[in-house]
């Protein structure tokens, strides 16, 4: 887009935000009631949903994946046709898919206690309806409240969250505008109380001069994610719990 | 299709229930369930609608793009429906799973709105030959209650309500080439004329009665069902039946005489809620999933 400054002379970005502010993030859990877990997240734009189907018995067609003393998960990313700027139709199993499908099977894999549920599978399967930049990002925050809906052992939360380089300023959460631009794109999720990385991808070039900047910045968002994610958390329960004491 | 699974005795209590016009959750035989529809919820389609029928989630999202006419109607532009069963639905629809249960409200959708009296066609027309509007209509399965194809109808309904077509200007350009300007505010759009929209109703044969609206256990007892396309003022624009099992001829006009009243009383609660919606003021914030 010509003359359109990603990071203005001010230090503002095109949608208004400061390099380090996080877009709007609304969350509920409970969306579904059919799913074992489910949630929703918005991320400015980007609208993700997530249910969770599991722990459960191992589907015929996937039973030469079942682990005598870890349970296995299955994941599918799917966007909406809807999803983006320009109507695309996206086929199952489309290689854009399948990679961020992999992507969030590892991350869970790092972060659900699978030793507890021997000999069965954990569904996770993630519907992106509004596609605006940080779909992994967002994708991963929503399975991860899915998942504490269903009421699966974690270890920790998974926080995840993107960044970027502009004229040497780390900027944090970025938008489809921000993504298609040449700059490099780092995401990152890590467990907050645990201060891990339990997956990182970076895409484009960086000096490795920058880079600890960046991802200092990255897990600062993260843990900022956090800090709304518990609270949405406690909110949900708090409600949960009037319901069962004054019925 | 995700089947719910029921025992023996849990079907006969169904189909004894009916025979007495009572069913499981209390209603009669002509009620449809609590109706939950929200549209313009998503921001980046030119209209979209949310519909919650008991436990059945869809959602509708209505992007238009300019095309090329079909040769036999060089005037008019067209409708495109495609429907996807979200994972997310139950876990057989994961990979190519849910794919014949979308051909099949995909078809039920693209043949009712094939009628020329159900929409205005040549309102979608912009340059003849030339160019032409195409109404792409994507139909999202979040959550699998029993009745899909009616929920799909009455969102779909909701969502074209909902749309709005830019204004496009046309110039003369070079060389004899029309062009077609898009006006700058994205509010300068011209709404589509859905008062003739069909909507379609489902009815399930249990017994020797018949039902409309049913769950996913009632859906496991039924043989045979017909689905048909009611507009506003009772008219038909489309039968199916659809099922293994078999109709009489005699059920099959007591049917579609059933079909045409509800069809009839829903278009009427249907067009009220949207005026309403349509008009209330825009401090109201969409809620959306939240």
């Amino acid at each position: 887009m010509a003359g359109l400054e990603l990071l203005s002379d001010q230090g503002y970005r095109i949608d208004g935000r400061k390099p380090d502010e996080l877009r709007r993030i609304r969350c509920k859990l409970g969306v579904f009631t059919q799913a074992d877990g489910s949630a929703y997240i918005e991320q400015g734009n980007t609208k993700v949903l997530a249910a969770i189907y599991g722990p459960r018995e191992a589907d015929q067609n996937m039973r030469n994946q079942i682990c005598h003393d870890k349970c296995f998960l299955n994941c599918e990313y799917t966007q909406a046709t809807f999803s983006t700027a320009e109507r695309k139709h996206r086929s199952r199993g489309d290689r854009k898919g399948q990679d961020m499908s992999t992507h969030i099977k590892q991350t869970f894999e790092a972060t659900i206690q699978t030793s507890l549920y021997p000999r069965s599978q954990i569904d996770i399967y993630l519907q992106v309806l509004q596609a605006d930049g940080s779909n992994y990002c967002a994708c991963i925050n929503a399975a991860s409240l899915a998942l504490i809906d269903a009421g699966i052992a974690m270890k920790d939360y998974v926080c995840a969250c993107s960044a970027s380089l502009t004229k040497g300023k780390p900027v944090i959460d970025i938008n489809h505008v921000e993504e298609s631009s040449d700059c490099a794109e780092l995401s990152v999720a890590i467990l907050p109380k645990l201060d891990q990385i339990v997956y990182s991808e970076l895409n484009g070039r960086l000096h490795a001069n920058e880079l600890p900047d960046v991802i200092d910045a990255v897990v600062r968002g993260c843990k900022d994610l956090f800090v709304v994610m518990d609270r949405t958390v406690r909110e949900h329960l708090e409600e949960t719990a009037t319901t069962f004491t004054h019925s | 299709m995700a089947k719910a699974i029921l025992g023996d005795s849990e079907k006969w209590f169904i189909v004894h229930g009916v025979q007495d016009d009572f069913r499981t959750d209390g209603r009669s035989c002509e009620n449809y369930r609590h109706i939950e529809l929200e549209t313009g919820i998503l921001s980046n389609t030119h209209g979209s609608a949310r519909i919650r029928l008991g436990s059945s989630e869809l959602l509708v999202g209505v992007k238009v793009e300019l095309g090329t006419p079909k040769p036999q109607r060089i005037n008019e532009g067209w409708l495109e429906f495609h429907v996807d069963c979200s994972p997310n639905a139950h876990p057989v629809f994961q990979g190519r799973g849910g794919k014949e249960l979308s051909d099949n409200i995909c078809s039920m959708l693209t043949r009712v709105y094939r009628n020329n009296t159900v929409m205005d066609l040549e309102a979608l027309g912009v340059i003849p030959q030339k160019h032409c509007w195409v109404v792409h209509v994507d139909v999202l399965i979040l959550e699998c209650g029993g009745n899909l194809i009616d929920a799909a109808s009455i969102a779909v309904k909701a969502a074209l309500y909902n749309t709005g077509i830019p204004n496009i200007s046309l110039t003369d350009g070079d060389e004899g080439e029309v062009e077609i300007n898009l006006p700058d505010d994205p509010e300068d759009v011209k709404h589509l004329k859905t008062i003739n929209c069909p909507v379609l109703v489902t009815l399930s044969k249990i017994g020797n009665r018949h039902i409309v609206d049913a769950t996913d256990e009632e859906e496991c007892c039924c043989s045979a069902s017909l689905v048909m396309g009611v507009t506003r003022r009772g008219h038909t624009v489309g039968v199916r039946k659809m099922g293994g099992g078999s109709l009489d001829p005699e059920s099959v006009t007591e049917m579609i005489d059933s079909g045409k009243k509800i069809g009839r009383q829903l278009h009427i609660s249907l067009d009220k809620l949207l005026k309403i919606e349509a008009g209330m003021s825009e401090d109201i914030k969409q809620t959306g999933y939240l």
